[in-house]
């Protein structure tokens, strides 16, 4: 009961007027970051994060993860009313949302959105409030061989769990660590790939990657679509989210079971996009009315929004409690816990608990927040939607020029922000996904440096990643992890020849809904 | 996202298996490069532990394999799906965003992000939006004058002024 009492003081140094404040500026902020194409939770967050740099630790984590909660909720709002969905993680929720839009249930389609977002929210949030300091202080016996175990069974499951081509998850999670490895050598001092440049000798800041890569990069996709915006109108009024309200009780299966995909989703790195779909999946195949799904179904968007909001929450655990991010947004938070001069990882609890508690108690009421805001307003922030392309995409370039300018007042990373979009953009095209890209850059360091000391430790010899039953059956998870769509593909084409086509797994690379 | 959506009737564009071949050899180069230079950095074991190479070494070593297969994949002739990458329809509209904003990224060098951006907004709703040159320069001003304020003189975040820095007499 300590996490309890530590829980009350959180909510203490959160219920001050300014932290108060700055939480409603955040959630109205990432709505409309989440609503607009080209801004997203993990630029939006890495475009605000210099503002933060003389606020207190504390209140700036609650600024930035109210934006994140905004920016969750945000990417309901385009998927049901425009079919454009405003986040990757709310694609699977147009499946569904927006035929029910089309059908003139908006208002349900959206208050069922809403609301399922809020309630896989609140569980990961508990799971947060119990589970984070067992695995923080569980974390403190961690050496170097254990950390660089979890980096490993991190990357592992993106290869292995990730939809598509595993071989081009690792080509773009390896182009990460290339990115990452460049600049001063923090063991030898020795300057790696700088190529004599003296301006790479700081090497490339993630913060700029993801500027680059989600916002030029969506800019350049939604141009290429025409973008026509033809949205359906909505009005949510008290009796239609009373009457929604009354009927989600009855989906209580589906959503504990996308709450479950959900957060364990979200704390291995799957993230909150793989969960949404695969909870989309399950959902259709177990419900009574999976035939109907894609026609507007309200369990359609309930169990997609569940998950995703799980998994978005939950990805703050391994974050908060051993210093590795779940996901891009995740990332992008850690890196502010650094430039605000805070070391992420176990000892965080020790050390800050007040920063600890404080951002975990703006969890609650930031999604407490973010349901009120988003039920209130959502026909504000649609018409935001309705402003023409060719107003909305210059001003978000210049602000994306501007929030990569602030991380280093460096102008060659306004050059670097403008590569990485076309990279993005071709990247996002072919299927190269871009979140394990961004990890290996921010985690690129310090997963060598967890190597290196490791190594340093058994003079060179692998078998440390087995010296003991932790880091040994960590490791052994990485690797089954890894392996695992070689393993899923040799059972498909087994199961092909028996079925006598084996050309579905000729080039079939297994599909993970 | 949805990649697959190709406008019917204007099926012509670049295929996207030579795409997928360029950018699998593009990342093959920059694999063989890395491995290369973390090799001359010294790759192997030290007397003081791994060299500085040690790790890239085998990050280029990997890029290089998983690039080759992709790369391989795409060339089979199973890979020639005639999928289409971009028709030159849409690549034209995804140029009347890029170049421009490469114009900006340029003229922010002389003129600073201020009068860059607000330059660049106007002209882009001239051009691209054919909105009347009064309400694209009074948005766009707006836009950087919000930006100013925020950035300048509430969160005292200085941004760059470009070479000639046409915003001198402001005093900021």
């Amino acid at each position: 009961m300590a996490e309890l009492s530590s829980l009350f003081h959180g909510f203490a140094v959160v219920l001050s007027p300014f932290n108060l404040m700055l939480m409603m500026i955040g959630i109205v902020l990432g709505v409309l970051i989440g609503v607009l194409p080209g801004l997203g939770g993990a630029n939006g967050v890495a475009i605000l994060l210099p503002l933060t740099f003389s606020m207190p630790p504390t209140s700036a984590i609650i600024l930035l993860s109210c934006i994140y909660w905004g920016a969750l909720f945000g990417g309901a709002i385009t998927s049901v009313l425009f079919n454009i969905p405003g986040e990757p993680w709310s694609v699977a929720t147009t499946f569904d949302g927006y035929p029910m839009a089309q059908q003139g249930r908006a208002g349900e389609a959206l208050t069922a959105a809403f609301t399922s977002s809020f309630v896989g929210a609140l569980f990961a949030v508990l799971m947060i409030t119990f589970l984070a300091p067992l695995v923080a202080k569980f974390a403190l016996k961690f050496g170097p061989p254990e950390f660089f175990a979890v980096y490993l069974l991190t990357f592992c499951s993106f290869v292995g769990m990730g939809k598509g081509s595993p071989m081009k998850i690792l080509a773009s999670m390896m182009l990460g660590f290339a990115l990452a490895a460049v600049g001063m050598d923090t063991v030898t001092g020795q300057l790696r790939l700088t190529f004599g440049m003296p301006d790479l000798m700081r090497g490339f800041d993630f913060l700029i990657a993801v500027i680059g890569l989600f916002g030029i990069g969506e800019i350049l996709l939604s141009m290429e679509e025409g973008l026509k915006f033809s949205g359906s109108t909505a009005r949510i009024n008290t009796r239609i989210v009373i009457e929604t309200w009354k009927k989600l009780p009855k989906y209580w299966m589906t959503s504990i079971r996308s709450t479950l995909i959900g957060c364990w989703m979200g704390i291995t790195p799957g993230g909150a996009t793989p969960a949404s779909f695969m909870s989309y999946g399950i959902a259709k195949k177990m419900s009574p009315n999976g035939d109907r799904f894609g026609k507007g179904e309200v369990e359609g968007v309930i169990a997609p929004e569940t998950a995703a909001h799980a998994a978005g929450t939950s990805a703050l655990l391994p974050m908060l409690a051993l210093g590795i991010p779940g996901s891009p947004t995740a990332a992008v938070l850690l890196g502010g816990l650094l430039i605000w001069g805070l070391q992420p990882g176990p000892l965080l609890f020790v050390e800050k608990p007040d920063f600890v508690w404080g951002l975990i108690a703006s969890m609650y009421l930031g999604n407490i927040a973010g349901l009120i805001v988003v039920l209130t307003s959502v026909p504000l922030f649609a018409s935001i939607l309705r402003v023409p392309f060719a107003i909305i995409a210059p001003v978000i370039i210049a602000i994306c020029a501007i929030g990569a300018y602030t991380v280093h007042n460096a102008m060659l990373d306004v050059w670097f922000m403008l590569g990485f979009g076309v990279v993005g953009y071709v990247f996002k095209k072919l299927d190269y996904p871009l979140a394990p890209l961004v990890l290996a850059v921010v985690l690129g360091d310090r997963a060598e440096d967890s190597f290196r000391q490791s190594m340093l430790l058994s003079q060179g010899s692998m078998t440390i990643l087995w010296s003991n039953w932790l880091v040994g059956s960590i490791t052994t998870l990485a690797l089954v992890l890894l392996v695992w769509p070689l393993v899923a593909r040799v059972l498909q084409s087994l199961k092909g020849m028996a079925g006598g086509s084996s050309a579905a797994a000729a080039r079939g690379t297994p599909e993970h809904r | 996202m949805n990649s697959e959506t190709v406008d019917p009737g204007s099926e012509h564009g670049i295929q996207n298996w030579v795409v997928e071949i360029v950018v699998a050899v593009g990342l093959f180069a920059l694999g063989a490069i890395v491995a290369y230079n973390s090799w001359l950095l010294g790759a192997g074991w030290r007397d003081d532990g791994p060299g500085a190479g040690y790790f890239p070494f085998y990050i280029g070593v990997l890029i290089c394999i998983s690039s080759a297969l992709v790369g391989f994949g795409a060339i089979k002739p199973a890979g020639r799906d005639g999928k289409v990458f971009v028709t030159y329809e849409q690549l034209k509209r995804v140029l009347t965003v890029l170049l421009p904003t490469l114009a900006f990224v340029i003229g922010v060098q002389f003129l600073g992000i201020y009068v860059g951006s607000v330059l660049f907004i106007a002209g882009f709703m001239i051009w691209v939006g054919k909105y009347h040159w009064a309400k694209s320069a009074l948005i766009a001003l707006a836009v950087m004058a919000i930006a100013f304020l925020m950035f300048e003189v509430w969160f005292k975040v200085p941004l760059f002024k470009g070479t000639y820095n046409p915003l001198h007499f402001l005093g900021y």
